[in-house]
Order: structure tokens, then sequence, then C-alpha cells
């Protein structure tokens, strides 16, 4: 048949076939040697960098056994700094969220005057030196300070005191909630918001309703970085609580107090915590992404 | 014609949206005002809105047609001025209680809400007698159903079309029984094909339910095809208000001639009421005119070729091909703007032609009164 005769030409005279196509590459990719060499660059980086040390943690914290391990967490000076740092969390934490919100609302849904200053102030935790915040703090409640007078005859210790920790951990962690929100609703505009005012919804359903489910992925986010630090912080925190073991030590201050006595196994039982709290919070974020996936994308697509 | 009930706002719920129930309401704007930061975006505009009517806000950007929408539906607050729905002061009225439907131009659907949850979103929101669950599903799926959406209720927004989802949004303003139909370049984000059937479509519906619709478009042929009036404007100021014909036949300003359909424009100058151009009369009488320069208009089609008398005569230096007819540029007593009308497309001339014709009908703009 035709197609028979055809392949039987061609087999016969090899001399007609086209040449071999060289191997096709895309255009937009780099040649191998380069790209192996960037991964391996990003990889080992990310071993001696984040990998290593967090596995060390771990295992310092159960070197010598498990017994060790929880007689330092159950200490009760251990205890107490556990529960002053979850105190402190679920009081900055929800704070800033509100503050966080506000903020960014107020930038992004509106024009005013100072607009440009106050996102500068909002970025000032940020660039000041968490000692610097603590110190601030000291100075302004602490016993020379022109507010101690009026404390003490309210009989409010706020220096060297839970108040002044909560107020310091406030400080450092308020941009996190506000930085994260700020672009995100600047990008979205007021059209959705607009829309529910003209359907007849007042003001808190248009926030509830609208607003709050177009922003909660990067809330959330926000949130989650706010209460990492916001548990991890130890410049301000160290400066304001005055380091009273039991009852104004943190578990970062805990951490060092061990560390500095040469209780290693201790410090690093501690420590371990603050790691695996690490870990929750990104596990959290990854399953949310993963949970959400679609409506995340569909948000941004938007 | 409608059929329209005069009912009072939100007195009770017409299920049925072949039968009008819309709410009677003239909208009155006056004397508005409206600066943005020192910068005026509307000088002393007024309109009368009629009751029923679809009536169209036609401009080019930056002509104040989108602020004017806003502040009917008193998303913007007038500098100056007062806007009245019926014998009430709606100036003095929040967004929420003008009870307004406004479609937005890129939908603004609620991205997190089904269909049906967008569309059921404005009497959810309600606190006072508010339906129960049962009823706002049943109105929500009504709705859906007229603008032809039902089976779809369940997606999401980012899961329709842009024709889908500007339905959507007219669903979701109709759900709560506006006294008056806002739509912001309704389909200025459609392509053509989408925008021409939406159009049919927005007309048919408004025909059915009766709603004083207010539209804003940059399109004329969109205006022109699917209002009663057109409110022409330019520059933060109303040019013209009309019917299309009015409009389009009677344009009062060299602007109207220029931004409604095509046109051309000779200047002339007028002596002994005639009309001249370089020093020859061109057999236009105008009884009314004042001497001196002015601008003649007329449309490129509505011309008729002559030769012998006094015409206006050029040489073609330009054709081209548009739909059924062949439009030539001519160039006229060496003016410096060729002049465009349009020919049978089997007309001969070509280029260098001369060809001599008359307006058959044309407007004169004095430069005098322009001035």
């Amino acid at each position: 048949m035709a197609t028979d005769r055809l392949a039987t030409r061609v087999t016969l005279a090899p001399a007609f076939r086209p040449p071999a196509p060289a191997r096709l590459v895309s255009p937009t990719t780099e040649r191998p040697a380069v790209k192996w060499t960037l991964i391996a660059i990003a990889v080992i980086f990310l071993l001696v960098i984040l990998l290593l040390p967090l596995v060390t943690v771990f295992i310092q914290a159960v070197a010598k056994g498990p017994g060790v391990f929880f007689a330092a967490l159950s200490d009760p000076d251990g205890v107490a700094a556990i529960r002053l740092t979850l105190l402190v969390a679920a009081i900055a934490v929800p704070l800033n969220l509100v503050f966080g919100v506000s903020a960014a609302w107020a930038i992004a849904k509106f024009d005013f005057h100072g607009k440009s200053f106050l996102i500068t102030l909002i970025d000032l935790p940020f660039s000041v030196s968490p000692v610097v915040s603590g110190m601030i703090y000291v100075l302004l409640f602490g016993a020379n300070s022109v507010l101690n007078p009026f404390l003490k005859t309210i009989d409010l210790q706020i220096a060297f005191a839970v108040p002044g920790i909560v107020l310091a951990t406030i400080f450092v962690t308020f941009p996190f909630v506000a930085r994260e929100l700020i672009p995100l609703m600047q990008d979205q505009g007021s059209g959705d918001e607009e829309a529910a005012i003209s359907l007849g919804a007042n003001g808190w359903q248009t926030f509830w309703h609208v607003t709050l489910p177009n922003i909660r992925w990067g809330l959330l986010y926000g949130v989650l970085l706010c209460n990492a630090r916001a548990m991890g912080e130890f410049g301000a925190v160290s400066v304001i609580s005055g380091h009273i073991r039991g009852l104004t030590n943190t578990m970062p201050l805990q951490i060092e107090v061990l560390y500095d006595s040469y209780n290693f196994a201790g410090a690093f039982a501690m420590a371990s915590l603050l790691a695996l709290l690490a870990l929750v919070t990104l596990l959290l974020k990854t399953i949310l992404e993963f949970r959400y996936g679609d409506e995340l994308a569909s948000a941004r697509r938007h | 014609m409608n059929f329209r009930f005069a009912v009072r706002p939100h007195d009770h719920y017409k299920t049925d949206l072949s039968v009008s129930g819309a709410p009677r309401l003239d909208i009155r704007v006056q004397n508005i005002r409206k600066e943005f930061s020192q910068y005026p975006a509307l000088h002393d505009v007024s309109l009368n809105i009629i009751s029923g009517e679809l009536i169209a806000l036609l401009g080019p950007s930056g002509s104040g047609k989108t602020t004017l929408l806003r502040l009917i539906a008193g998303l913007e607050s007038p500098t100056e001025g007062m806007i009245l729905f019926g014998e009430e002061d709606a100036s003095q009225r929040s967004v929420q209680e003008r009870h307004v439907g406004f479609v937005f131009q890129h939908y603004a659907l609620f991205r997190h809400m089904t269909i049906l949850e967008n569309v059921s979103f404005g009497l959810k929101v309600r606190r006072h007698d508010r339906p129960n669950k049962a009823e706002i599903r049943k109105r929500a799926m009504e709705l859906i159903d007229l603008v032809q959406l039902t089976g779809l209720e369940k997606r999401y927004p980012n899961q329709l079309s842009g024709g889908q989802r500007q339905r959507v949004a007219l669903a979701r303003a109709l759900a709560i029984e506006p006294r008056v139909l806002l739509l912001d370049e309704p389909f200025g984000a459609l392509d053509a094909q989408v925008r021409k059937e939406l159009r049919k479509w927005l007309r048919e519906i408004h025909d059915r339910t009766g709603h004083t619709t207010v539209f804003v478009t940059h399109d004329q042929e969109e205006a022109l095809e699917l209002a009663d009036r057109l409110v022409v404007m330019s520059q933060g100021k109303i040019e013209q208000v009309g019917t299309p014909d009015d409009v389009y036949d009677r344009p009062n300003s060299p602007f109207v001639f220029g931004f409604i359909g095509e046109s051309s424009a000779l200047p002339v100058t007028v002596e002994h009421n005639e009309l001249w151009v370089g020093g020859r009369a061109i057999g236009l009488a105008a009884p009314e005119a004042v001497d001196g320069p002015a601008q003649l208009y007329f449309r490129p089609h509505d011309v008729e070729l002559i030769e012998g008398e006094a015409c206006l005569a050029g040489v073609v230096v330009a054709s081209r091909r548009v739909g059924g007819t062949r439009r030539v540029e001519l160039e006229i007593g060496g003016q410096q703007q060729p002049v465009e009308i349009d020919l049978p497309f089997d007309h001969p001339a070509g280029e260098k032609s001369r060809i001599a014709f008359r307006p058959k009908r044309w407007r004169l703009f004095s430069d005098a009164a322009a001035a």
C-alpha cells in the first residue's frame, strides 16, 4: 500500500532522513548546572542555618533523658514562666488584633491628613530596638517617672510587673497585624463596602459580613506572626520585667536565667517548647492554606 | 407601556415581578455642586428624573457622570445643592436610608458568598421587617430566575463569567426593592457581544419591573439604544437633556454634535443670511444667523451630491470602506481640516476626484457665541 511503500523508501534512503532535532530546551529555564547549583545553595543554607539549630534544640532538650526534661518544665519557676507567657500573649494578641484591624481600616478606606505619618508610626516598633521599647516604659512608669506618684495613689504597679510586660509586648508586636492588612485592604478598595451599605447594611454588619471575610486569611496570618513574636519577645520584656523569678520571668527570660546558671538541660527544655510553638504556628498556617486553598486563591484572583 | 401601581416604598413586595411593582419616584437634582479637595467635579447641575424612565448619563471620562450617580445614591455628599426623592430631601439621608439599588462597574460581588447569599444579602441585613429565612430564599430564587441564572445559585462569583456576574449584581440590587436603580457603567467591563445582549436584556427587565433607572455610560451607541432620555455631560456640566432623537437630530452645542454620532465640522462665514466658504456661497441659507465666522456641523451620511448649483466642493484625499458605505475625506478650498462625508460604496470617486455636495441637515454654531 501507499504507506508501506513510503515507509520502505524512507528506510532505504537514510540520507534523506531529517537530522535529529536538537534537544528542545524551554527558553525560560536555566541550564541544568546553574539550576542545580542554585538549588544546592538554598538547601545547604536551609539545613545549616534553620534545620540544624532546630534539631539541636530538641536533641539537647532530651539529651539527659525525659525525666530531666519534664523536671525542668515542672519546676515552679518554669511553670510560672510558661503561665506568664501565655497570659501576656492572651492579652496582647487580641488587643493588637483590634488595634491592627482598626489602623488598617482607617488607612485603607479613608483619606485624612497625617495618613503617611500614621503609617510611619505603625512601623516604629520594627525600626526601634526592642531594648529601647522596654526602656521607654521604664522611664514612663518607673520609680522616678512623672506618672509614678499618680500610679502609687491608685496602687498600680506597671514597671517590673505584669502590666508593664503586657504593654511592652503590645508595643513590639503592634505592626504585625496592621502591616499584613494594610496592603491587602488597600488592594481590595472600598467597592464591596459601598455595595453592602447600598444594600442597607449598617457599619457593623458591613464589617462583619463583608470586610472581615475579605481579610480573614491575611488577618489570621498576621495574628499567627503576632502571637509567635509575643511569646518569643526578649529585649523589651527583659528591660521592663525586672527578672523576678517566678513572678515576672517569661519563657525567653527564664531560658536566659537557666542558661546563665549552667542549667543547660533546663534551658533547652524550655527552648524546645518555644521552638515547638513556632512549628505549631507553621503547621497551622500550612493546614489552613491547604484546607482553604481554593478560597485563598479566589480571593487573590478576584 | 408599563402598568404601574402607586405603592408606598416597601409597602409590600410584589413577588410577581412581571407585573410592575416599582414605587413611583421622581428625582430632582437641584443646583448640585461637588468639589473633591478644591477640584470641582460638578458645577451647578440640575436635572429632573421622571418616575419609571430609563435615563442615561453620557459623557467622556472626567465629565462628572459617575460623580452625579454616586451623589444620587448617597455614596458622596454634595458640596452645595439638594437632591429630592419625590418631595423628600434625600441629601440629609444616609445611603442605607435612601434605599437605592446600586450596580457597580466591577460588580463588587461578595466573593466569599454564593450567588444565592449575594442576592439575599440585602434582605438578611434588614433589621426592621426582615422576612423569615424561607421567604428570603424564595425571593432570592425568584430574582435569580429573573436574571436567568437558575441552577447557578450555589456557585461563587469567581466561577461565573463577566456577564453572569453583572446579572447577579443586578439581582442583588433588585432584592432590596429599591426606589431607584442606579447603574455605573454596567457593561463597561464586558466584551462587545455580551454587552449587546445585556443591553437588550436590561431594557426588558426595566420594562417588566418599571424601576426608575439611571445608568452611566461613555458609550453613545449604548445610550442611544437603551435610554428613554439622555443626559449629555462634559466637564462637570450638563450639555443637553433629551430623547435620543432630540439629542441626535438637534444637538445644541458643538460638543454634543461631536460626541453623539459621527460629525463633520467646517468653518464658514455668515453674510447676508447666507453661508460662505472661501468667498463662495454654498447654497445654504441662514436667515436667523448673526453675520461673522461660524462653524457648520453636519452628519457625514446626511449629505446630497449635487452638480452645477452653489454647493460645497472638495477633492478626495482619502477614502475607506465603513460597513455598507464609503467614507471619503475631502479637502475643501484650502481648509486645514478635511471634511468627512459618506458616499455609496459603489461610487466611482477615487483619489483626487472632485466631489460637490450639500448637507441635507446641519447646524450652525456662531464663533461669537462660543467665545
